[in-house]
């Protein structure tokens, strides 16, 4: 028995070091190459950092593009979802208020029409992803607020759209973060 | 075809791609023949010499559990010192505190068993040194302690007959150096490329776009998220677990994560044809696994695709499905398919919030788990399996009135009576635990917990009922994944499932090394014409009705008080 303990310490030690010293530290020096230095990429305008490339941020104004609402309103100190179950009263209810919230916003917009994702959480609260029916259905009040010409936005969020993986995989996509960045370029100009 | 369906069929076929080399690389490794990986020979031997393992000299099944109980106790101290001081250590640049004692059982326990449960959030209950030195150490310690065990299973099916089933620390040293660390090494790379951070700052605070101020967490979360899915392991740098845009930026990471959690299962079975040399038992039981799994993944992907029915009577366009606590990257079709790889595999990491799913999907994301062995955990898989086997065998025995045989060993009584045990333990500890916590938040709604029963669950009704019921599933299952809107970090659920967790690991992982260890050592029979073919597709399907008749007969209660009310409420 006391050899059994003695092996296993001393086993224990030598993984100690080879998965969590050298493991670890081969990676944060390989990240030093990666575009966002190991720390998260992000997003840079008049030299000033205004977020990372793949966390949402919350957009509540009127001249933007909105996200997907967050369970922990876009603070990522943390992250998580509702948790609501889909039989839930009072989340259902919760999910009207988001529609009729939408609806003052978009006079115009027909309630069949909201896509799903613009009333619910997502699983991180910090999706920073639309889908394009989800950024397009917002162009009227964007165009009306920024007094720009929808052909001009439905454009943008053409050129906006990430398509699925190698062209086969996944969902089509739009980053809200960058296409706001990329609005607010286009309207100064 | 729709390109979220063609990626959920591409991640499936190159993990089969990838199982196939993997799994023969597997066979080779321990079985001692030449392979790529040889020039580590000189580094593990040195490691031997140190820590004064003999290599050479092989262990009976009682040696080999006692070696592996032994550093598994040791691993669980370690865990629970370091995570009880973690706020007076360093390398805590988010000045996180101490855990509570409550809470530090949990978790030493739920990483020390390959489960993962996480009743903290990574952000603020953990510091980077206990992520590292504890969470990453345990994640590939607890893998390689599961697939050693399998591979002593494999030694005693190898040969006639013997008592040796190999040496545990030689077998779940090279488990590490030869399999799990290369792998990892890989795949941390291709997540830090994609935007998964590795260096060692911590919070960040920005001004954002409109002008808010908010803080991101990051830490070097890429090597912990390779092993999580390569150790089938499942817990999560981040709060959000894989949903988390940081730990899973993209769609290519989200194949990527989930080829990797089912890579080593799937490999393992073939390595098992290979190394025993039974290579049609192998692609047999692999097929009746994939079987299983697609009975449990199809109409899981059709509930999420199709959307949630009471938000559709609220009038809005559900074209991209059920979106609640789920990511728009990732979509629905690949969060369903996710959901139940997962849980089929023990993985327990999430990309969706189950607690959001619809009542199919979380219905066939507890049956996964109750089964727990389609594919199943890294090692871990192929052991819940085998206990299945064994009581197919010894029905089959009764069936056609001969003693019961596996492989050339008689099974008799005292293999068939820890078997027996197993599947019973589950059934008892998942609906012992559920009852008893239904029993307080009925009972007892305002008990002095740091959570009042009352305030345990976030959804009421058949919802609330399969949250308390999935988290004991999961724990049972090693699984680690929960409806996580359950209020679980107080002493009642981080103590009762603590206690789930230990009697979900080892039994189940004791039993079949005992019963392997008990059949090789007994005289080989070899074939004759009334010989029970294991290697046919007739016993595949004994095995597969077997598990059905099993998990009914276990589980049909509790099942139908949860989701399957659920989902006649909302029809």
């Amino acid at each position: 028995m006391k050899k059994y303990i003695l092996i296993s310490a001393k086993l224990t030690l030598v993984f100690i070091i080879l998965c969590c010293v050298i493991y670890p530290l081969i990676l944060s020096g390989v990240g030093k190459l990666t575009p966002g230095k190991g720390k998260g990429e992000t997003l840079v305008v008049d030299g000033k950092v205004v977020g990372y490339a793949n966390v949402g941020q919350k957009f509540d104004k009127d001249i933007y593009f909105w996200g997907r609402p967050s369970a922990v309103n876009y603070n990522a100190a943390g992250s998580g979802g509702s948790n609501k179950g889909p039989s839930n009263p009072d989340y259902l209810k919760d999910v009207q208020t988001k529609i009729d919230t939408f609806l003052t916003h978009h006079p115009g917009v027909k309630k069949e029409d909201i896509p799903a994702e613009l009333v619910t959480c997502s699983g991180s609260g910090l999706d920073p992803d639309l889908s394009p029916a989800a950024v397009k259905i917002q162009i009227r009040r964007v165009a009306a607020a920024r007094r720009m010409s929808e052909v001009v936005l439905t454009e943008l969020i053409e050129k906006q759209t990430e398509r699925p993986f190698l062209g086969l995989f996944g969902p089509s996509k739009v980053n809200v973060l960058k296409l706001n960045i990329a609005l607010d370029k286009l309207n100064k100009s | 075809m729709n390109t979220e369906i063609l990626g959920i069929i591409a991640s499936f076929l190159i993990t089969i791609l990838l199982a196939f080399p993997l799994g023969k690389y597997i066979a080779r490794v321990f079985s001692g023949e030449k392979t790529f990986t040889d020039f580590l020979n000189p580094f593990e031997r040195r490691i031997f010499r140190w820590c004064h393992v003999d290599p050479a000299k092989g262990m009976n099944w009682k040696e080999f559990l006692k070696a592996m109980l032994t550093i598994n106790l040791l691993w669980l101290v370690y865990a629970f010192v370091l995570l009880l001081f973690q706020g007076h250590l360093p390398l805590n640049p988010d000045g996180n505190p101490d855990m509570t004692p409550d809470l530090t059982f949990n978790t030493a326990i739920s990483f020390l068993v390959n489960c993962n449960l996480q009743d903290y959030s990574g952000e603020t209950g953990v510091t980077y040194l206990t992520q590292l030195f504890v969470i990453t150490f345990l994640q590939f310690v607890s893998a390689a302690t599961g697939i050693a065990c399998l591979i002593a299973l494999f030694n005693g099916l190898k040969q006639k007959t013997t008592t040796n089933l190999g040496n545990f620390w030689v077998i779940f040293t090279k488990t590490i150096t030869r399999i799990l660390l290369p792998l990892c090494l890989i795949m941390a790379v291709l997540l830090a490329f994609n935007g998964t951070p590795t260096s060692f700052d911590g919070k960040d605070t920005i001004t954002t776009l409109q002008g808010d101020t908010v803080q991101v967490s990051r830490g070097p979360a890429a090597g912990m998220i390779a092993i999580k899915h390569l150790g089938t392991n499942g817990g999560g740098w981040f709060g959000a677990n894989s949903a988390h845009p940081l730990e899973n930026p993209n769609y290519f990471t989200n194949m990527l994560e989930i080829v990797s959690q089912t890579l080593i299962p799937v490999a393992l079975l073939f390595a098992m044809g290979w190394y025993i040399r039974r290579k049609k038992f192998a692609y047999i039981v692999f097929g009746i696994m994939t079987v299983g799994m697609l009975v449990l993944l199809i109409p899981t992907v059709i509930s999420e695709v199709h959307g949630n029915p009471e938000i559709s009577r609220l009038g809005v366009s559900q074209a991209t499905g059920a979106m609640e606590g789920k990511e728009v990257r990732i979509g629905p079709a690949a969060s369903g398919y996710w959901s139940i790889i997962t849980t089929i595999i023990s993985t327990g990491s999430v990309n969706s919030m189950h607690d959001s799913s619809m009542p199919v999907s979380g219905l066939m994301q507890m049956l996964g788990m109750l089964i727990n062995a389609f594919y199943g955990g890294d090692g871990v898989g192929f052991l819940n399996y085998y206990i299945y086997i064994i009581i197919a065998v010894f029905i089959s025995g009764l069936m056609v009135g001969r003693t019961p045989e596996f492989m050339g060993h008689k099974v008799e009584a005292r293999e068939v009576k820890i078997a027996a045990l197993v599947t019973l333990l589950s059934a008892f500890v998942v609906k012992g635990f559920t009852a008893l916590a239904a029993y307080y938040f009925v009972h007892h709604p305002n008990a002095d917990w740091a959570v009042k029963p009352s305030g345990w669950l976030n959804n009421p009704g058949y919802h609330g009922f399969s949250e308390m019921l999935y988290q004991y599933t999961s724990c049972n299952a090693n699984n680690g994944s929960g409806f996580e809107g359950l209020a679980d970090n107080n002493p009642f659920w981080n103590i009762t499932a603590g206690l789930a967790l230990l009697a979900g690991r080892y039994l189940p992982m004791i039993g079949p090394v005992a019963i392997g260890g008990l059949l090789a050592g007994k005289k080989y029979i070899p074939e004759s014409s009334g010989t029970l073919k294991v290697d046919s597709f007739t016993f595949g399907i004994m095995t597969f009705a077997v598990i059905i008749i099993i998990t009914a007969l276990s589980y049909f209660p509790p099942l139908i008080l949860g989701p399957v009310a659920e989902y006649f409420s909302m029809h």
